[in-house]
């Protein structure tokens, strides 16, 4: 009996040693029910001996995973001796180069990631590794941004959280924490005041301080993970991103086989780069602030039709003007603006829309947008004087027939009076 | 030679349909001349400007297209396409607030000069019905351009109505057309305002009108004590219909001045969805009424503050109604009598309520 109940605590042990042994070895590394009773964490808090940057809001805490998920160890000991030990699979600060791959663990396993983020993408390492920072960090670059650079290490917080340092607004200030250190750019043969440069651009402007989202970060252009300054063939397909038409104008243009050939920077070559200014009809033509006089020279065929485009764009600029004037008039004597309105927006449409063109380099296909919008106004135009004149008419009239009727009020008061006078004298 | 024309036309009629009765009443048909003579004149703007609707209205009707997705689009399509529709338009919204501005004047002058008594009961009722379906008028009619403003204060209204017990709830379906305002709401309005009430309308002015001509003008107190010459008259025709003319053709300018310098606004389409605008007012004529029932406290009592509010003023309109027949005790020893103060104290409550409206 004895021998038989021995037998039996012998057995269930086994199968619980066992399915304990499976089931940490699912959880292990991974999440745990509830952080407060981690260890490392409790421990780590009572001697303040805690991580210079941690954050109870760091992401992966909110996903209930353990200091032990990412640096092993028992989280279940309070012997230091035990829940340290690299026999627990104890990593401890991960080395520098070891980062990426650190984090890749997870991060690049699409089975685990999954069950946090159904689409969340896992391509991040490889990426990384594929990036300047990534190739620099593998030749042995102690100095290059790895993950816990542009994300911390225990402050990581989801994209779209405005506290993450990855957060879009917050994304120019990250990478000038390495970027604007003129130190380590010295080593790169980098120039350090990119931010500065950025935060006056057109882009700039529009995300720091006007905080449009949709306006292009760093990383828009130059990638994330795997950050490379875009080379000669792929800048106009940077900046194509977003300048769609832009861009397939300009592909087609013989000019673009020439900036090839001479090795000019596409987009950059005329609007710069990090500094890269709002456009205006002034950087056209041949004029003092032209940009296209730096490669043409009076005479030549490229200088006549730079003439030639900026003539078309200042002629429907102007006239656009005139008309938004008229209809600002017609508006603010409470006319009919309504039919006025729709036609400027549709001449402002191809104000920009030859604006655009000028990126085909071709005068006859912007004069013909421009003549659209010139006919449309001239519509608008005709409109808006209409609807003044009217103004006034109606005002004539009133007065017209203020006049006829004063006088017939006149008339019926000299004989409702000339009635009492005869009535009085009766 | 028109002037033969037309004697030849009247003779014409006169000799098939005799016209002595009509001859009679214009040839002897009088109006007392005192120093009050001049609210005579009211009821008969108000009239000029029940005409005005009536003309203007009609032909805004030829381009209006009650709907949720016509009606404003055919006011702008008035106020901005139509030759002078912006005027029609515009001498419509204006004629519509000066007709319930007469019509007060005219109500309070009938009652403070006590043309109300005896015999005069029902032009009384009648005239009161008149302003009421005068109101029910601007209100049905304000929903009509199907704006932003129209449609949320068309809300507040009918949630207003709402609030009367048992009748209340259904009442509010009713002239909503269903549970919120809608489309369907703006056809039963439109269906209201240009069918239903002209109908009901046009009966009791014919019998208010007809009442006034059977019984003459009221004479004020002081002349039953005058002897015969010295109680003075006016003829009312031509006399004081030319009087009459006179002060029609004056509003008229007016109108089309107040037309063409402050036009009203179609503002936004309605959209339900939308949140409401801010500043939400009824129209000014109700102002006082809306503004009395914001200002009473949730709970009167075991009763809700607006529940009593809409009652008290239901019942006083009622009581108003039969104002002639309220025996008050004539006060020999008082300077004014209390019906006048009564009248006055009303009168000030309507002025001081629809100042706070606009004010606070």
């Amino acid at each position: 009996m004895e021998r038989g109940s021995s037998r039996i605590l012998i057995w269930v042990l086994t199968v619980s040693f066992l399915t304990g042994a499976a089931l940490y070895g699912q959880t292990k590394n991974k999440n745990i029910q509830n952080p407060q009773q981690d260890r490392c964490y409790t421990c780590h808090k009572e001697i303040d001996n805690m991580p210079v940057d941690f954050s109870d809001n760091d992401v992966h805490r909110h996903a209930n995973l353990a200091c032990s998920s990412c640096h092993g160890g028992d989280p279940n000991s309070d012997d230091q001796e035990i829940a340290m030990s690299p026999g627990n699979g104890f990593i401890g600060i991960p080395k520098h180069k070891d980062i990426p791959k650190f984090c890749g663990k997870c991060h690049s396993d699409i089975e685990y990631m999954r069950a946090f983020q159904p689409s969340i993408a896992t391509d991040q390492m490889t990426q990384y590794y594929t990036s300047a920072h990534g190739k620099k960090l593998i030749a042995g670059d102690e100095n290059v941004a790895e993950c816990a650079s542009c994300h911390t290490a225990h402050s990581i917080m989801p994209v779209k959280d405005p506290r993450s340092t990855v957060y879009k607004l917050n994304i120019p200030g990250t990478c000038n924490k390495c970027h604007g250190n003129s130190d380590l750019m010295k080593k790169y043969n980098l120039s350090n005041n990119m931010l500065e440069e950025y935060s006056k651009s057109v882009h700039g402007i529009a995300l720091l301080k006007n905080k449009d989202l949709g306006a292009p970060a760093c990383n828009d252009c130059h990638g994330n993970h795997g950050a490379m300054p875009p080379g000669i063939t792929s800048v106009s397909h940077v900046c194509g991103t977003c300048h769609a038409s832009n861009m397939e104008y300009f592909n087609t243009t013989r000019m673009a086989r020439a900036f090839e050939e001479q090795d000019f920077h596409g987009c950059e070559q005329c609007h710069g780069n990090h500094a890269i200014e709002k456009t205006t009809d002034e950087m056209i033509g041949t004029g003092e602030e032209s940009l296209c006089v730096n490669c043409h020279s009076s005479g030549d065929a490229g200088y006549i039709v730079a003439n030639k485009i900026k003539n078309s764009i200042t002629d429907l600029k102007t006239r656009f003007e005139a008309a938004t004037n008229k209809y600002k008039e017609v508006k603010q004597k409470g006319m009919n603006d309504v039919e006025i309105g729709f036609l400027l927006q549709d001449a402002k449409q191809d104000l920009i829309q030859s604006r655009t063109m000028i990126h085909t380099f071709d005068s006859l296909k912007v004069e013909e947008r421009t003549r659209n919008g010139i006919q449309i106004l001239s519509k608008a135009s005709v409109l808006a004087d209409k609807e003044i004149d009217e103004y006034y008419t109606r005002r004539t009239g009133f007065a017209a027939a203020t006049a006829a009727i004063l006088i017939f009020a006149v008339a019926l008061y000299f004989k409702i009076k000339d009635r009492e006078k005869k009535k009085s004298t009766r | 030679m028109i002037k033969n024309i037309g004697s030849k036309l009247i003779y014409w009629i006169d000799e098939r349909y005799d016209l002595t009765p009509v001859r009679n009443l214009l040839e002897h048909k009088k109006v007392p001349a005192h120093r009050h003579s001049v609210w005579y004149y009211m009821g008969g703007v108000t009239l000029f400007l029940f005409l005005v609707q009536l003309l203007t209205g009609i032909l805004l009707l030829l381009y209006y297209r009650p709907g949720e997705e016509s009606a404003y689009e055919s006011v702008r399509f008035i106020v901005t396409e139509v030759k002078f529709g912006w005027l029609i338009r515009n001498v419509h919204s204006w004629s519509a607030n000066l007709l319930v501005l007469f019509a007060f004047i005219h109500m309070f002058s009938v009652f403070f000069t006590k043309a109300y008594e005896k015999p005069r009961e029902l032009t009384w009722i009648t005239g009161f019905i008149i302003l009421i379906l005068t109101l029910a008028f601007g209100f049905s009619g304000y929903l009509l351009p199907w704006n932003e403003l129209a449609y949320f204060a068309t809300k507040v209204g009918t949630d207003i109505v709402g609030v009367v017990p048992i009748i209340g709830e259904p009442l509010k379906i009713f002239l909503r057309g269903g549970d919120e305002v809608t489309g369907a709401t703006l056809s039963r309005f439109f269906g209201i305002h240009v069918a239903i009430l002209p109908a009901i309308f046009s009966v009791l002015l014919g019998l208010h009108l007809l009442f006034i001509q059977r019984q003459g003008m009221h004479e004020p107190a002081h002349f039953k004590n005058l002897p015969e010459e010295k109680k003075k008259y006016i003829s009312f025709f031509p006399d004081f219909a030319l009087k009459d003319l006179l002060l029609w053709v004056v509003v008229f300018n007016i109108l089309i001045f107040l037309a063409l310098y402050f036009p009203w606004e179609l503002g936004n389409k309605a959209d339900a969805f939308a949140s409401a605008p801010e500043g939400i007012k009824p129209e000014w004529y109700f102002m006082f009424m809306f503004q009395s029932l914001k200002l009473l406290p949730a709970h009167i009592l075991f009763f809700e503050g607006e529940l009593l509010g809409v009652l008290f003023f239901g019942i006083a309109g009622f009581v108003w109604m039969l104002v002639p027949y309220m025996k008050v005790k004539h006060r020999t020893n008082w300077k004014i009598q209390p019906l006048t103060i009564i009248g006055i104290l009303i009168a000030a409550f309507i002025v001081i309520m629809t100042a706070i409206g606009y004010l606070l």
